[in-house]
């Protein structure tokens, strides 16, 4: 241990070798990575011209949402992510059709695979609503995780609703319909503000219902 | 009848002298590491109430499961780990190279800024501004100031370094110049490519993943293993069995562990060559852990009296024997087939738990009772509440452990049968959860035993030097008129 540049060296190239292996050698793999059809045309592997390519760019309300997803810490119990079939069983439990794969997320600015799942995993959950009661469910599952699954342990969100008097022409069209223990004082509603629609917007532009050329339904 | 020769007398005030030079950069480091704990072991106990009993502090927006639990997560790492790494870390490395620190007013100011950003980090993650990238949450305003006093604080232990007076190089030396050039370089990577100029895709997930390995087999680790390394031997008067294979040990760590990450995420969106490295990188690291097993348990079990009277010894030795069984676990839940079952789970809790408590913070106690009466030169108030501490402490995270163990491998295989409804696993965990709750209350009693320690001897500091001060002023007083 007298040579004190070659020690040097070892602290630092350990730390640099790895990097390169693991970090860089991703990214100059599948950094790369672009938008693309459903499937390839079989003779030239390139898209075919005419059909939408996927993913697609979130939009912009449903952006706003994913900020509100990551400032409320949804992370923490919520993966983004599903195994292939036959490793766990994410395809049994209908949370995608297909595993996902590198390419879904090339858009996204925050990936947020998740490494818990204290709650079920929502990289498909906009396709697993009802698609006319969705919204309106998803946001009473945040104004209270209970009305829909008594003895859930997901908190709830009740600062992002407000309490309203119900103004002349009536209930507003996005009050929430609530039980009866939980609704207010007569002549009010509960509504949700500008944050829980972004983030219900979020929550349901998560879908995983479309194809890749390495990645089918079944 | 003196025992000690004149070289040996010699010896002990050469190190006093230094530590005194280390007295008020550790006095700080250790008060705000101990503060960080309990701000921290707060948070986390509300968690846990609050993932049976979601309704509580609910409505408060601040209080929100996520955030807590990133605040939580940042304290315990940037507030209670690096502050107390800083203490023991730059003690141990100013006592080996046997260089008094000079220029203490500098490392002051960086320790108070670092304590200052993160305040302001954490207060930030509280009111909902945070990162999306595990364990670096922390605002992009606050981690430059924290780099920049990491940068005026790990440079000392660097500039002690180059003016040691000793001839040789011990491994624990080797082990904190290594960590306080680590640590910089992968904070600053991970914060360009998760943070700064996210990287595409899934590749973010695996930067991500591979920092919050190398955070603690590139920081935590180094920063146990030097502690350990150097007070083992300390305190039962024996040098480290095997010596030499710990530079093997060293080098193997250092390669190996830099290339852990992948494992954790098996089954997801990533080449699964990334996965298969981090695998096999795990498997290797049993290599420097083995040796460096054997030279901590072979010393320490030479002279086991000495561990039961020792409470030094006996957090240590709790500490690096978790080391080895971590190190084994990390292994086991690496294999597809385990990782299939418990990923996902409160196993993954269950070995957070194990690694930041049960190994590194044990270790830490460990170096914080032999350090603080060296430096401060009075006694720890009370034994009782050494003994106290250490039986909450280690009853409290093994009994932790093993309920999100169990709770976990149960939750796994219930999440990976589809005839179980998902409201059924949640109620099923439950038992585990309040399990967790009853002995996170045993720890925290604990660390109330210790910061009630810590204070009382802190004290009995501040009213030694009052009194020192005082007489100086007296004697002036008295002699003024002489003077005069």
């Amino acid at each position: 241990m007298k040579n004190m540049p070659l020690v040097f060296c070892g602290i630092f190239f350990s730390l640099a070798v790895a990097w390169v292996g693991l970090i860089m050698s991703s990214q100059i793999q599948y950094g790369d990575l672009k938008i693309t059809t459903e499937t390839l045309d079989p003779d030239t592997k390139e898209p075919i011209a005419g059909d939408p390519y996927f993913p697609e760019e979130t939009p912009g309300l449903a952006k706003e949402g994913k900020q509100v997803y990551i400032s409320m810490g949804c992370v923490y119990c919520h993966t983004q992510q599903v195994r292939r079939k036959g490793f766990g069983a994410d395809y049994e439990r209908g949370w995608g059709k297909r595993q996902t794969v590198a390419r879904d997320y090339i858009l996204q600015n925050d990936v947020l695979l998740g490494t818990y799942r204290i709650g079920p995993d929502l990289m498909n959950v906009g396709e697993r609503v009802d698609k006319d009661s969705g919204e309106k469910w998803l946001h009473q599952k945040l104004y209270d995780p209970q009305i829909s699954a008594a003895g859930s342990n997901m908190p709830p969100y009740q600062f992002l609703y407000r309490k309203q008097l119900i103004g002349v022409d009536g209930a507003s069209d996005n009050a929430l319909a609530l039980p009866a223990n939980l609704e207010p004082e007569p002549g009010y509603e509960i509504v949700p503000t500008k944050r829980a629609e972004a983030l219900v917007a979020y929550l349901l532009s998560l879908k995983l219902n479309y194809d890749l050329p390495e990645a089918k339904r079944e | 009848m003196n025992p000690y020769t004149e070289t040996e007398k010699f010896e002990k005030a050469r190190l006093s002298e230094i530590d005194s030079s280390m007295r008020w950069p550790t006095l700080l480091f250790l008060t705000s590491a101990v503060l960080w704990l309990f701000f921290g072991s707060a948070l986390g106990l509300i968690n846990m109430v609050k993932l049976i009993h979601p309704q509580f502090l609910a409505n408060c927006e601040w209080f929100t499961f996520g955030r807590v639990q990133a605040a939580f997560i940042n304290s315990m790492i940037y507030g209670w780990g690096f502050n107390v790494a800083f203490a023991v870390g730059l003690w141990i490395m100013a006592r080996l190279c046997q260089t008094k620190i000079r220029h203490v007013g500098i490392l002051l100011i960086a320790g108070i800024f670092w304590n200052a950003s993160l305040d302001s980090g954490i207060a930030s993650i509280l009111l909902g501004n945070f990162n999306s990238a595990k364990w670096l949450e922390l605002p992009k305003l606050v981690t430059p100031i924290l780099i920049f006093s990491y940068a005026l604080i790990g440079v000392w232990g660097i500039i002690a370094f180059r003016y040691r007076q000793s001839k040789h190089i011990y491994i624990s030396q080797l082990y904190i110049l290594a960590a306080l050039f680590w640590f910089p370089w992968l904070y600053t990577i991970a914060q360009f490519t998760n943070v700064f100029e996210p990287i595409r895709g899934t590749i973010q997930a695996i930067s991500n993943a591979w920092y919050i390995f190398n955070l603690f087999g590139l920081w935590i680790t180094p920063i146990a293993l030097a502690a350990a390394y150097y007070l083992i031997p300390k305190v039962i008067g024996k040098p480290i069995y095997a010596y030499n294979s710990a530079f093997l040990g060293f080098w193997s760590l250092a390669l190996v562990s830099t290339w852990i990450g992948g494992n954790y995420l098996i089954g997801g969106p990533v080449p699964s060559w990334v996965i298969t490295i981090g695998i096999v990188a795990n498997i290797l690291m049993l290599i420097p852990v083995l040796i460096i097993g054997i030279n901590h348990q072979f010393t320490l079990f030479s002279n086991f009296k000495k561990i039961l009277t020792s409470p030094t010894l006996l957090f240590i030795a709790f500490g690096s024997i978790n080391f080895v069984l971590l190190k084994f676990i990390e292994v086991a839940i690496s294999m597809r087939g385990i990782s299939e079952v418990v990923q996902f789970t409160y196993f993954y809790e269950a070995h957070a738990y194990h690694g930041i408590y049960a190994f590194f913070s044990m270790i830490m106690f460990g170096s914080i009772y032999f350090l603080v009466p060296r430096i401060l030169q009075i006694e720890w108030p009370s034994a009782k509440l050494i003994k106290l501490h250490f039986l909450c402490c280690a009853i409290g995270v093994t009994g932790i452990i093993i309920a999100l163990s169990i709770g976990g491998w149960i939750q796994g295989t219930q999440l990976n049968n589809a005839e179980i409804s998902f409201m059924e696993i949640v109620n099923s965990s439950k038992l585990s959860l309040k399990f967790q709750i009853i002995f996170g209350i045993i720890i925290a009693i604990g660390q109330l035993a210790f910061t009630i320690n810590f204070f009382c001897l802190l004290l009995a500091f501040i009213r030694g030097q009052c009194k020192y001060l005082c007489s100086t002023y007296c004697n002036c007083a008295k002699e003024a008129p002489t003077h005069a």
